[in-house]
């Protein structure tokens, strides 16, 4: 369609703001420890926290592994960067506790409601009427765990990981790094030697939990890294499904965001897990934006379990992740939707991973990239069926929608097979948003934005209608102000 | 010009030429209709039936190198395709266009409701836009479900035409240009594509339909007929003058192939 209306470019601060809708910092006194890595900070982190000797040294082994010689980044993504300097990083960043630790909602620092308030975090008593249970974790610690109590009569554990450490050691212990070890990749070894908070969830067996379970993160020190560590249990019987939201305020350097995420689920359980990523993704000329550089594995250990990845990533100058399933027990499920958009200089290498193992195992992908301005998205996925995993079956489906004629989809997908028995489907489309369909819509009274709109929302269709609704209106919302000024 | 009518025209088309690339598909095309008319447009392949009627609607990709279009006493050359419908200017495509993950009803909802906010009326609730269009719906012979699929994804060749006279019928423009609607159509949709039309038409509505054939005519009999040949409206007149068209074909009605010079 022939550009209809030129829009300037100046870029000053007020644009910039009005871009990212999400920028702004909130001015509170933080805990900062100096910057760089040393085995010190890691024993300063983990007395911060008043960890146990175990966690202690559980962290000191990973940094040790993390310092050894020629572990470095994995080189193999489509995403390019210059070197990180990792002595130029805060690891910590924990908001000044004005007297000791919020009991209540009404302990929380004000600064902070309001900042959460202002993302639209529904951390307040009204979110407890829509039924969702937020855990909302700023910079490095989580502030404030609503519902609670309704959680606890269920027997359901959720809240701070710091809090799990101390309260329940026994399920911590025999679960975190039991899918993600350790000595997984670079960024795991490091979120494993330095992570600060994180969420923890256990839901007893048999438990359906009966409210949505969410966590938003925001990054608001300057120079910090985020290293959060989710841990999620579902034992026999149970279902839980968790929502994860991310914003960062604006900053003219990059900011490392390097998470790890298990989940586990028992015989019969569920967990459905679903990220909305909004982190900062840098100005129109690249300058700024976070390092999102994530790992995220679920395991379906018990038979008949179910693993559900559904995300959709907006944010990030670089996004480096894979939420993973290892389909272990048999008849085990898993499930990946993601919607990745990129959209000026941003680029994305994402994808999964389904390792089956069990017999009659199923796994289903449906990927949805949308490259925009100068934007490069790549879809990277392994299906592996192992020589056990007797009858098992994958469908995999990308499709990459390219907006203008400078951005850039691309697709590797590895599929190894390892019994005969395996049933594979692979489809994958690269299209462009059409001008007939543009004139279509336009012709019968719809304006050109909200024409492109509907047609990348219907794109995504297949995805968002595995969010949970409101999800689902949010996502549409963060696609459409994502994609702004792209028209023409 | 045959027309003899009191109304001041809603579209006037004067001199009319417009490219595409380096072709030039209409040469100097004249034509005025007015509210209450029904004007048919014939004419050989390529005459440049189809150029027109996009270029009234303001599709990108041709290039008016001369001429205007008025559209209610004012040039709507400068428009973009959303503005024009939202004045009161539709068109049936010839082939319409698969939407995917839009569904029917979401993208007539949305459609309406931008020429609703642009005619100052207020906002159907859901409740009453549905059954508002499962009647139009039930009127085009559509099961209510068709409304629920994506728009024209996997519909057969005559729901797609079906389709555009539906979403004519919900939008309700004042301007109807139906570019070969009735090709490709079996008997029984064309039949129920022409009862649309006729139950669209009237003193407020301008239709202009371009066809190859005279068949769609014997259902919907027009006020005027004209006959484009290279670019140009060669011979104008009432509903028999495309009878005699059926009769004799265009050739007599070619202009002998000028001298080169």
């Amino acid at each position: 369609m022939a550009a209809p209306k030129v829009i300037s470019r100046t870029s000053t601060q007020e644009e910039l703001a009005s871009d990212y809708k999400w920028g702004f910092v909130t001015d509170i006194e933080a805990d900062i420890p100096p910057k760089g890595l040393n085995e010190d900070v890691v024993r300063l982190i983990s007395a911060k926290k008043g960890e146990p000797e175990w966690m202690t040294e559980w962290r000191l082994k990973a940094y040790r592994y993390w310092i050894s010689e020629d572990y470095r980044e994995p080189r193999w993504s489509k995403v390019s960067f210059p070197p990180i300097d990792y002595q130029d990083i805060h690891y910590y960043s924990a908001p000044v506790k004005k007297e000791k630790g919020p009991e209540s909602l009404d302990e929380v620092d004000p600064e902070l409601v309001a900042a959460f308030n202002k993302l639209g975090i529904p951390l307040a008593e009204q979110k407890a009427l829509t039924g969702v249970a937020v855990d909302a974790v700023f910079d490095s610690v989580s502030v404030a765990t609503t519902y609670q109590k309704q959680l606890e009569d269920l027997g359901i554990i959720f809240g701070p990981i710091s809090e799990a450490i101390q309260k329940h050691p026994e399920l911590v212990k025999k679960y975190l790094g039991s899918v993600v070890p350790y000595s997984d990749n670079f960024y795991a070894t490091l979120n494993s030697a330095v992570f600060s908070d994180g969420t923890f969830a256990y839901v007893p067996p048999g438990v359906r939990c009966p409210v949505e379970l969410m966590t938003y993160f925001r990054m608001n020190s300057e120079g910090t890294g985020q290293f959060e560590r989710t841990l999620i249990i579902a034992d026999k019987g149970s279902y839980v499904s968790y929502l994860e939201g991310c914003t960062a305020p604006m900053r003219k350097t990059h900011q490392l965001h390097a998470a790890v995420v298990e989940l586990i689920a028992l015989d019969d359980a569920e967990i459905k897990y679903s990220t909305l990523q909004n982190w900062y993704p840098g100005d129109k000329d690249g300058k700024g934006g976070v390092y999102n550089f994530v790992t995220k594995r679920g395991k379906a250990a018990g038979k008949n379990s179910k693993i559900s990845w559904t995300q959709v990533e907006t944010g990030s100058a670089i996004t480096w992740k894979y939420p993973s399933c290892i389909l272990q027990g048999d008849n085990s499920v898993g499930e990946f939707y993601s919607v990745a958009l990129c959209n000026n200089h941003q680029q994305a290498d994402t994808g999964t991973k389904m390792i089956h193992m069990g017999k009659n195992t199923r796994s289903t992908i449906i990927a949805k990239g949308i490259s925009a301005g100068q934007g490069q998205n790549t879809y990277r996925g392994l299906v592996k069926i192992m020589p056990t995993a007797q009858g098992a079956r994958n469908f995999t489906r990308c499709d990459s929608l390219l907006i203008g004629s400078k951005c850039g989809a691309h697709t590797v997908p590895y599929i190894e097979v390892r019994n005969p028995t395996a049933h594979m489907e692979h489809e994958a489309t690269t299209s462009k948003v059409s001008d007939d369909q543009l004139f279509y819509l336009m012709q019968r009274g719809i304006k050109e934005e909200d024409a492109q709109y509907m047609i990348i929302n219907g794109f995504c269709k297949g995805v968002f209608q595995e969010l949970p609704f409101e999800f689902a209106m949010e996502a549409s919302q963060l696609l459409k102000v994502s994609l702004e000024g792209t028209v023409g | 010009m045959a027309q003899t009518n009191h109304n001041r025209p809603i579209l006037d088309i004067r001199d009319l030429h417009v490219s595409v690339g380096d072709n030039e598909i209409l040469r100097g095309m004249d034509l005025s209709v007015s509210l209450g008319e029904v004007h048919a447009i014939m004419g050989p392949n390529g005459s440049g039936k189809s150029t027109f009627t996009n270029v009234v609607a303001g599709r990108p990709g041709y290039t008016i190198t001369k001429g205007e279009i008025i559209y209610e006493g004012e040039s709507i050359l400068g428009m973009f395709p959303d503005e024009r419908a939202r004045k009161g200017i539709f068109l049936a495509l010839q082939y319409p266009v698969e939407l995917p993950g839009i569904r029917n009803r979401e993208f007539l909802r949305t459609a309406l409701e931008a020429l609703r906010e642009a005619r100052g009326e207020t906002k159907l609730a859901i409740r009453e836009f549905n059954k508002f269009l499962e009647e139009k719906a039930k009127a085009m012979d559509f099961e209510p479900d068709l409304m629920k699929r994506n728009v024209n994804e996997g519909f057969s060749g005559g729901e797609k035409k079906r389709n555009e006279i539906l979403q004519m019928s919900v939008l309700d423009p004042k301007l109807a240009l139906l570019d070969e609607t009735d090709s490709g159509l079996d008997i029984d949709a064309l039949k129920v594509v022409s009862r649309g039309v006729n139950e669209f038409r009237g003193p407020d509505k301008a239709i202009v339909l371009v066809t190859h054939y005279q068949r769609i005519l014997n259902y919907i009999k027009p006020d005027f007929v004209h006959v484009l040949i290279e670019g140009r409206i060669v011979r104008s007149g009432g509903s028999d003058l495309a009878q005699e068209l059926e009769a004799q074909g265009y050739e007599w009605l070619r202009e002998p192939p000028e001298q080169a010079a």
